[in-house]
């Protein structure tokens, strides 16, 4: 720009100053749709099951799956969702820390969910659910008791059964009313095991004392009975155990209900 | 063309957003580019400015939507952004790579429809000669109550009466920013023509008002 250039006419500037319009980023638009929830973004994660796919949006969590490749998992969750989905090349980091420290128990971590399209008894079901520390379980009977439906027992294990977030929403702590651990959603009963185990809960010995008919553990110094996989009865010390078939047994013996795992909403509906 | 996307949006605005989003980004994406300088700047901004568009249809009832003025009503969310985030900033200087023509964003394609159809002549070879990195630099350092109005008259092609609802000032204020705006462009245009050596570098001007 050394040499001497012919003075400009305003028009020119004009005509310059239109040629600087360009074209937006290829990413912008999907990106957009992303945010606002009109599309989603997925992309594997490591979980204690293997890699897993996650996806979601602007709203939240929109699925979690353990589809065998992409092609299945993309179909599958468009059909469930009905919305576009894209491949990322990784879960945003903020978005995997929290499910991982969800996973390893913190219940306080803020994950948000995208469940447009569900039944409000569905939300209330993968509500109650999220409430379930890590390392315990509940049967059918105590979330549906617990969001004041009793008798809604197999509603509520067809709910699970359609949880679209397993692990985040951990329907794996979630047993059959006899006590039995039961199906699981994210490819098998034998994941549910893996999964349990993995948060330091021995199904073998839950199953055991399920088939002696034991429901409830109590203990002699606090006169309180529980859940036999609640925190506070497992630090129960073997001489102090008390084991009961039924909460009308331990109500009779001068127990009385945990409130943490209160188990007078397993068996409501019996 | 807007009038029967508003419909659309009226009527549905999920099925019809991304029509939206189609129509406007490469606008909002312009309007963000030439007022900030920098592409992930503009594109972040782009982007908010369609999220926040989408939120905000959502709230509105459908005679609201019907009477919206897309070109204007956008165009103002992505300036107000634009604003946010240069009083967030602390000052950047206007580098050597940008008065030197080697802008970042240089590679990305003009709009075929707003690509300069030089006249022919002396003219024509000067204006091919000057690069759109180097257009751009200078309107970078324009202040903003220039910047912005020439922006959107000259780069995103508003009208002054679509102008006057997306800034909130009058035409005729405007009319005479803009006539403003293309004298200090072109006499900085001849200064960086004429000079033997770079022109100083002065910091560009921040979003602020």
């Amino acid at each position: 720009m050394t040499a001497r250039s012919t003075p400009l006419a305003i028009a020119d500037v004009e005509a310059a100053l239109a040629g600087l319009a360009v074209e937006a980023p290829p990413t912008l638009a999907p990106a957009t749709l992303v945010a606002v929830g009109l599309a989603d973004a997925y992309a594997p994660l490591d979980s204690p099951l293997g890699p897993v796919f996650v996806a979601w949006n602007g709203r939240g969590i929109s699925a979690v799956d353990a589809a065998g490749d992409r092609s299945e998992f993309e179909a599958r969750h468009r059909r469930s969702v009905g919305r576009p989905v894209r491949a990322v090349a990784e879960v945003e980091p903020q978005l995997a820390r929290a499910i991982a420290r969800r996973l390893a128990g913190d219940r306080r971590v803020a994950i948000d969910l995208d469940l447009r399209g569900r039944s409000e008894f569905e939300r209330a079901v993968w509500s109650k659910t999220l409430e379930i520390p890590r390392g315990e379980v509940r049967p059918y009977g105590w979330i549906a008791a617990e969001i004041g439906r009793p008798r809604a027992v197999r509603a509520v294990g067809t709910a699970l059964a359609h949880n679209p977030v397993p692990l985040v929403v951990p329907c794996h702590r979630v047993v059959r009313s006899d006590g039995m651990i039961g199906q699981y959603s994210l490819g098998g009963p034998g994941n549910k095991r893996t999964i349990l185990a993995a948060e330091g809960l021995d199904p073998a010995e839950l199953e055991e004392l399920a088939r002696a008919g034991i429901r409830y553990i109590g203990s002699d110094t606090t006169r309180i009975y529980c859940l036999p996989s609640c925190h506070n009865a497992r630090r129960i010390t073997d001489r102090h155990r008390v084991p009961f078939r039924s909460a009308a047994a331990s109500e009779a013996a001068g127990f009385r209900a945990c409130m943490e795992c209160r188990p007078g909403s397993a068996y409501a509906a019996a | 063309m807007d009038s029967r996307l508003l419909a659309d949006l009226a009527a549905d605005l999920d099925a019809a957003f991304e029509r939206l989003v189609l129509a406007h980004q490469d606008r909002l994406y312009t309007i963000a580019l030439r007022l900030l300088g920098d592409p992930r700047d503009a594109e972040e901004v782009a982007q908010d400015a369609l999220v926040r568009a989408y939120r905000a249809l959502a709230t509105y009832d459908a005679d609201r939507i019907l009477e919206l003025r897309l070109r204007p009503w956008l165009a103002t969310i992505a300036i107000n952004l634009c604003r946010n985030r240069g009083r967030r900033r602390t000052p950047i200087l206007a580098s050597l790579e940008v008065l030197n023509g080697a802008d970042p964003t240089a590679e990305r394609r003009p709009l075929a429809a707003a690509a300069i159809e030089p006249s022919p002549g002396p003219l024509e070879t000067a204006l091919r000669r000057e690069s759109a990195a180097h257009w751009a630099g200078l309107v970078l350092r324009l202040p903003e109550r220039y910047r912005v109005p020439i922006v959107l008259r000259h780069v995103d092609g508003l009208s002054y009466d679509e102008m006057a609802q997306a800034l909130g000032r009058p035409e005729g204020t405007l009319k005479a920013q803009v006539h403003r705006g293309l004298s200090l462009l072109r006499s900085e245009h001849e200064r960086a023509s004429n000079a033997d050596h770079l022109p100083a570098i002065e910091p560009a001007q921040e979003m602020t008002a």
